[in-house]
């Protein structure tokens, strides 16, 4: 398995990045506003009032507009598995395959078949068939989220299957295990409600420039209610399943938490980072501060991430060289043992094709020994292991603070919501304009900690990103990067505009 | 029960189910074929919208479809999605490349400020219709002509041709196969304006759309002749009992005899579309789109079929018959089939509600006002 073009490894990286990000520009306001728009319709039947139907209408217009470019930025991403990555599909689609294809079967066609009611059966179907439809893709909507992130959770954290060294694949055995992974179960949590707070801010940015400008007011300020509780619901939940996450990460990628953490001495009683700059150069073993300056909380990494205050937590020195005191294995260690699984497994191969059995169930028993390191073979320096530590402490801890700020954001808004005194508070408003965007910035950053903090690897332990790419020249990657660059930025332009021209039109007229 | 079903009979259901998705499909283009009539049929605005209205009910039923196939084949044969698209890399990027800007196309169209103007997205609407299914007509071609690549002992693709792909667009016999989908969308896309569109008052342009069904078919014969005749002279890939990949003289011409069952479907399926154009054309009738539609779905699975069975290489390689694809050496385990036919079990309940919703939404037909309404696209 000697395909190491860095090239095309850097483009294909690059691209799925480019495609996934712009694709999740869209994905979390589907994921928030679809289920919006279903509380103001279904408040609308309940109460049979014209203000929540003219108010659902207005968000379903706006939930359209999204949804189409969510629909063809998100196209790519199912094939560019394949296109870029084929390797990696080979090897994993015996496992990665079923979500998608579950995901076909049991979601989109949802999304895709009652979202044609909800936008043209307004006078076709009757009302509650309609709410229904509205449900359904909200619903469906989610449901796609689960199992692409029951794939994406595997990656993370591969379980219930086994390398099959005949097919120099791995093979899925336990359907079960890889449904309620643990990290799956954490990342469809966290990544629903993250997005349902995102949802609820784009409400608030809209109706908070209605209020600015004296329109639409008693829209704006129904709209806010509903989604201010939603929002806040939905920080509470994020909160939850982003403690689970990272408590999920201790144990199955200690690497990533301790990236995001600045962590490189592990140690017992740890320090919580809650502000922190790293300093510009910082070698993994040279013993010094990685901090220029930090504001800690003492203890509670260690608590947050075992669930115990006064537990070790690694750092990146003890995971790549490895500490004996605290029985971690290095990634060094790990090398020596991957390359002889690496040797065996080819040494097998070829025996197998000589037709030498005796040699074939040698070399497999051989390399049965060190299977589980074969990843770490294909490494040549163990520094290879470390993620970018800057990206992901950085784009951490900018999720964690916006998430924070958002919970008092909500509390704020819902409470001057209650007491119907929104209007008063010009500068808040003014926040609540900007609100929609900093929820897509902390969106975005979770994402690139979830991506950028299991660098290098494509599956966590098992395949390195480099193994896995199309072994095509970087050429073709290149160029096709940059036409999606550019198609998928003209497409934004559109939208923004559309989406600015229908939000200035505003209620009455849609 | 599923449980209990040995690996061959699992890649074979795998293989019917995915020809099953395929076909709908083909079925289902009949939204990229009312795309391309848009210009020629639609003379007005108000004939424009009411078809770009009646189709945007149903692209993304056809998109999802397409979406499914991709992912049931990955879930199923793996190595066929790794080496396809790992391999005819431009051919599938151009195919996508058509599907994206389709998906904006209907919902940006007719906003205001939409950055392109209107003619932009019909034309994005129409290199859908036009380009993004003769590709993919290119691509199932290759199924019989063979494509350029190799598989090393640890499968990884190697694809030969410097074109990555595209050169399956330059086989007479797939560039035929690809206008034949194109032109049998346009027949499909006609029939299904015609029975969703209350044409009161739009007496010529209902004449248009039927003569155009008509039309339609007439320019697809030659190209259906053509791929016919060749497939029943071309020689094919075959495998013997150990797997071993040779060229048989006769190979489909022999799949159809061998099977003719599927002979069966082909021909009924023929029979059906041109009885869908009779309606249609000829006999003043709006339900054409239903024998159209099945015939389509019944020549879909008689060419998946002619591939994939009767021990023949549905991915055949030309320049390494050893590497050909077959539906029993490119398929997932035994494992994952079993849990995937658990799960394909609730396809019936999704065939069921989306038939139920079609049945809601088009209980009535399209008339100008519903156009000229605030919901319109």
């Amino acid at each position: 398995m000697n395909q190491i073009d860095l090239g095309m490894v850097d483009w294909a990286r690059a691209q799925f990045a480019l495609t996934a990000m712009y694709h999740w520009i869209f994905v979390p306001l589907t994921l928030g506003l679809s289920f919006l728009c279903a509380f103001y319709e279904s408040l609308y039947v309940r109460t049979g009032k014209e203000a929540w139907k003219k108010i659902a209408k207005f968000w379903m217009t706006l939930f359209g507009i999204n949804f189409a470019i969510g629909v063809a930025t998100g196209i790519i991403l199912e094939f560019e598995f394949g296109t870029n990555w084929s390797n990696y599909s080979w090897m994993v689609g015996d496992i990665f395959g079923a979500p998608l294809a579950v995901e076909g079967i049991v979601a989109f066609f949802l999304e895709a078949t009652f979202f044609a009611v909800m936008f043209f059966g307004w006078n076709r179907v009757s009302k509650g068939f309609h709410l229904f439809s509205t449900w359904m893709v909200a619903i469906g909507s989610n449901l796609s989220a689960l199992w692409i992130l029951v794939a994406n959770g595997w990656m993370q954290h591969p379980v219930g299957m086994i390398f099959n060294p005949d097919t120099a694949r791995f093979e899925m055995q336990n359907f079960w295990e890889v449904l309620f992974s643990p990290v799956a179960i954490a990342k469809f949590t966290h990544t629903t409600s993250s997005s349902f707070i995102v949802g609820s801010l784009f409400v608030i940015t809209v109706a908070s420039w209605y209020l600015l400008k004296g329109r639409n007011t008693e829209m704006a300020k129904k709209s806010i209610l509903v989604a201010a509780v939603f929002g806040l619901l939905s920080t509470a939940y994020a909160g939850l399943t982003g403690d689970e996450s990272a408590y999920v990460n201790a144990s199955t990628q200690p690497m990533k938490l301790a990236a995001y953490e600045g962590l490189y001495n592990g140690k017992a009683k740890a320090d919580l980072v809650a502000i922190g700059i790293l300093k510009g150069q910082k070698a993994p073993d040279d013993d010094t501060d990685p901090f220029l300056f930090d504001i800690k909380i003492p203890g509670l990494l260690s608590l947050l991430a075992n669930r115990d205050a006064g537990s070790f937590v690694p750092g990146i020195k003890d995971l790549v060289y490895g500490n004996a005191q605290e029985k971690i294995v290095g990634v060094k260690a790990k090398m020596e043992r991957g390359r002889m699984a690496v040797a065996d497994l080819a040494a097998y191969k070829n025996a197998r094709k000589s037709g030498d059995k005796a040699g074939s169930a040698m070399a497999l028993q051989k390399f049965g020994v060190n299977q589980d390191y074969l990843g770490y073979g294909y490494f040549s320096q163990p520094e290879e292991s470390i993620p970018p530590v800057k990206l992901t402490f950085y784009s951490f801890h900018l999720m964690v603070t916006l998430g924070c700020l958002f919970t008092l954001f909500f509390v704020v808004f819902l409470y001057l919501a209650y007491k119907n005194s929104l209007e008063r508070h010009r500068g808040l408003l003014r926040l609540g304009v900007v609100s929609f965007f900093l929820g897509l910035l902390a969106s975005q950053a979770g994402w690139v900690v979830a991506e950028a903090g299991r660098q290098p690897w494509v599956i966590q332990n098992y395949l390195p990103v480099h193994i896995g790419t199309s072994n095509i020249a970087a050429g073709n990657v290149q160029a096709t990067f940059f036409m999606f660059l550019g198609l998928f930025t003209l497409l934004l332009l559109a939208e923004v505009k559309i989406m600015l021209k229908q939000i200035n039109i505003g209620p009455e007229e849609v | 029960m599923i449980g209990n079903l040995d690996y061959a009979t699992l890649q074979q259901i795998w293989w019917i189910l995915a020809s099953v998705v395929g076909s709908l499909f083909l079925f289902l283009t009949f939204v990229q074929g009312g795309q391309t009539l848009l210009w020629q049929v639609g003379k007005t605005d108000v004939e424009k919208s009411l078809i770009i209205n009646v189709l945007g009910t149903k692209w993304e039923l056809t998109f999802t479809t397409l979406v499914l196939f991709g992912g049931a084949l990955f879930a199923a044969f793996p190595k066929f999605y790794a080496t396809s698209f790992g391999g005819a890399y431009w051919v599938w990027i151009l195919i996508l490349f058509t599907f994206i800007v389709q998906a904006v196309s209907y919902e940006y169209r007719k906003k205001p400020n939409n950055l392109l103007g209107a003619s932009v997205y019909e034309l994005f609407l129409f290199i859908n219709g036009s380009v993004g299914i003769l590709l993919i007509g290119a691509a199932v071609g290759t199924f019989f002509t063979g494509s350029n690549f190799t598989l090393n002992d640890y499968n990884q693709v190697k694809w030969t041709h410097p074109l990555m792909g595209l050169e399956a667009a330059f086989s007479l016999f797939n560039l035929s196969l690809g206008l034949f989908l194109v032109f049998n969308a346009r027949v499909l896309g006609a029939m299904y304006l015609v029975n969703t569109i209350d044409f009161k008052g739009f007496t010529d342009f209902e004449a248009r759309v039927r003569r155009s069904c008509l039309m339609n078919l007439i320019c697809a014969l030659p190209f259906l002749l053509y791929v016919l005749v060749s497939l029943l002279l071309m020689d094919g890939f075959g495998f013997d009992r150990n797997g071993v990949v040779s060229m048989a003289a006769h190979k489909y011409l022999g799949n159809l005899l061998a099977m003719p069952q599927v002979l069966g479907l082909l021909l009924a399926g023929l029979v059906l579309v041109v009885w869908g154009v009779i309606l249609t054309s000829l006999k003043g009738s709006d339900r054409g789109i239903w024998f159209g539609g099945l015939g389509t779905v019944l020549v879909g699975l008689a060419v998946f079929f002619t591939a994939g069975f009767n021990n023949t290489a549905f991915y055949p390689s030309k320049v390494d018959l050893q590497s050909s694809l077959t539906i029993y050496n490119a398929s997932s385990t035994h494992y994952t089939l079993t849990v995937m036919t658990y799960v394909a079990l609730v396809i019936p309940l999704v065939l069921a509600y989306i038939a139920w919703v079609w049945r809601q939404m088009n209980a009535r037909k399209l008339t100008e006002e519903d156009v000229t309404g605030d919901k319109a696209y």
